[in-house]
């Protein structure tokens, strides 16, 4: 069985293109952003980056979360292909290394002219006589909260991510059905997604992006960014394994896996759609301006274009397109909705993000997509090269059997 | 339905059906079902069952729980009994997507119930012949149709050859009824003893 993966010099190449456009473009952003007196163009590039850090590192954490998932219930069916999940996990540490730069770097030197932090104005805001609503909020919105809460999440999931992964590959050199690391696993899976709930699904979403309009709360907030992460990790995932087995890899993994990984994308974006709505509805129907003040820039302001075809992207292609049985057993509609996916996803993050930095400033050129394709191009090195360290086939599983015989 | 010949074999063992269902079909006889005690995994791409319209059926349902409520809410609203709330618009669309939401999966959830029991012919209070009184104990049962061209004899002695335990020629009625046990059941008139 083919069970080694060598990195196809395309693809190689391709990474390292990916990754010099992406360098390309932070030189020029540093040399026209972050050098030029504009204000808005100085958050511009560091809200670019952070956008884009954080996507990717919460996108790429969900591996993470589906193997603690799986492994608790039991889970055959990802098996097949768990040295993919296992290989986008172990390389968390790298998003997380450059998202907490970013981070630290924002809060602690980005100032406009006036001295303000226009990015997360409550580092600069908060003071007693400043901003009344943020000296309120003082005692979570703080650089000393954010800097522990940001250092443990990220540090726990690098943490998690290797440690998935290395007691994968002890495994296959264990007795043949010994259940010790099989339980280890177990215990492990249980304590990260308590961790995973402390985080991503509450506190680092409250501090990376919702702080970033620091008045306005929705207690939604954590579980629409985590379910907007969920569906874009899963289409990850799905490519990479497509990928994989067009080069002849992966083997065990049949139309019956990818149907499980097709319809994890349609029933995720059904859900994120439920959640989008959900705070949506009641903010529109309340009709309290604290809280509209979010969606009047979103829905009637510059950015109702981004708002719109969010919405199409993100819910109405999936449903149309992914609902029957065939088109979720179809490698190309799988690919093609996958990468739409990502993009909606990606748009979704953006506009969470953006109006609260640039206001009605808002571009999407050669800065953007540079330092988009520049963080495609390290994912696309990292992985590729983790997946050449070991064998594909998780040899040793105990589930290996049940998920070569698994029907969705 | 109809009353018909049947040839009824008896299995006792899930490895020697499924070769038997291949034997049956290639050799020509029409299976009119099989019952087992469980689900057994692959017998339906075994008995080349083709694959179930169901879903379509559920599209299509749904679709009438969507139309029915917006319909339904957008006549009430804006021209049966138009009210001011708060402020909001009279064709309020957000404000009714739960109750469109909840129509269509009732919709769909209770018309593929009740498509499901219809193309399987289940129902409370409805009847259907019991070709073996183990078939949901411990025997695996195969039914075959005969008619007029075919030999009970040589369909009998065929499905022995396949492997069944025990094998007999019933005239049952096929397909569901309503009613009493002895309505449309000939079995006990038709094979004394």
């Amino acid at each position: 069985m083919n069970d080694r993966f060598e990195i196809p010099s395309r693809l190689r190449n391709t990474s390292l293109i990916l990754i010099c456009l992406g360098v390309a473009a932070l030189i020029g952003g540093i040399a026209t952003l972050l050098m030029s007196h504009d204000d808005v163009a100085r958050a511009r590039f560091w809200a670019v980056l952070l956008h884009d850090s954080v996507f990717f590192t919460l996108i790429t954490t969900v591996s993470i979360f589906v193997m603690a998932a799986t492994s608790l219930a039991h889970g055959a069916w990802i098996v097949a292909y768990r040295r993919v999940t296992e290989a986008i996990g172990a390389n968390v540490w790298i998003f997380a290394s450059i998202l907490a730069i970013v981070l630290f770097m924002i809060v602690f030197t980005f100032r406009d002219a006036h001295g303000v932090n226009t990015i997360y104005k409550w580092v600069t805001e908060s003071e007693p006589g400043k901003d009344k609503i943020l000296a309120g909020k003082k005692a979570f919105l703080n650089p000393g909260m954010f800097v522990g809460f940001t250092l443990a999440a990220l540090g726990l999931w690098s943490f998690f991510g290797r440690k998935f992964r290395s007691m994968s590959i002890a495994q296959e050199s264990a007795p043949k059905n010994d259940t010790k690391i099989f339980w280890k696993v177990f215990r492990m899976s249980g304590l990260f997604l308590l961790v995973y709930a402390l985080t991503q699904m509450s506190t680092s979403p409250w501090l990376w992006i919702m702080s970033v309009q620091p008045h306005w709360y929705s207690t939604l907030f954590s579980w629409y960014t985590f379910a907007s992460a969920f569906v874009s990790g899963m289409s990850l995932i799905l490519l990479w394994v497509v990928y994989l087995k067009n080069q002849g890899n992966l083997e065990l993994v049949t139309k019956e896996h990818m149907h499980d990984l097709g319809k994890f994308m349609f029933a995720f974006s059904v859900f994120w759609t439920y959640l989008w709505f959900s705070q949506y509805m009641l903010i529109w129907y309340a009709n309290i301006p604290d809280e509209t003040v979010y969606f009047k820039l979103r829905q009637q302001g510059p950015y109702s274009i981004i708002f719109y075809s969010n919405f199409i992207i993100n819910f109405v292609m999936p449903i149309i397109i992914l609902m029957a049985r065939p088109s979720k057993r179809n490698y190309f509609t799988l690919t093609f909705m996958a990468m739409v996916i990502i993009f909606g996803h990606w748009l979704d993050y953006y506009q969470m993000i953006m109006p609260g930095v640039l206001g009605e400033h808002w571009h999407i050129n050669w800065y953007e997509i540079g330092i988009f394709m520049g963080f495609v191009g390290i994912l696309i090195f990292a992985v590729s090269r983790t997946l050449t360290q070991s064998s594909l086939v998780p040899n040793n599983n105990l589930f290996l059997k049940e998920t070569v015989i698994h029907i969705s | 339905m109809a009353i018909k010949k049947f040839a009824v074999a008896a299995y006792d063992d899930e490895d020697v059906l499924f070769p038997a269902v291949s034997k049956v079909r290639h050799s020509g006889y029409k299976i009119h079902d099989i019952y087992t005690p469980f689900a057994v995994h692959g017998l339906d791409e075994a008995m080349g069952l083709k694959t179930t319209d169901l879903h379509i059926a559920g599209f299509i349902y749904g679709l009438c729980g969507t139309s029915t409520a917006v319909g339904f809410i957008s006549w009430i609203y804006t021209s049966d009994w138009p009210i001011n709330y708060g402020g909001k618009p009279h064709f309020a669309l957000p404000a009714w997507v739960p109750i469109t939401f909840e129509l269509t999966v009732l919709f769909a959830a209770v018309g593929m119930t009740l498509t499901m029991c219809y193309l399987n012919q289940i129902m409370p209070g409805v009847k259907k012949h019991v070709f073996h009184p183990r078939q949901s104990d411990d025997m695996f049962v195969m039914a075959i149709e005969l008619n007029s061209h075919t030999s009970e004899e040589a369909a009998l002695a065929f499905l022995r050859s396949t492997g069944a335990k025990e094998v007999n020629v019933q005239v049952a009625e096929s397909g569901w009824w309503y009613g009493r046990w002895d309505k449309k059941e000939p079995y006990e008139a038709l094979n004394p003893g």
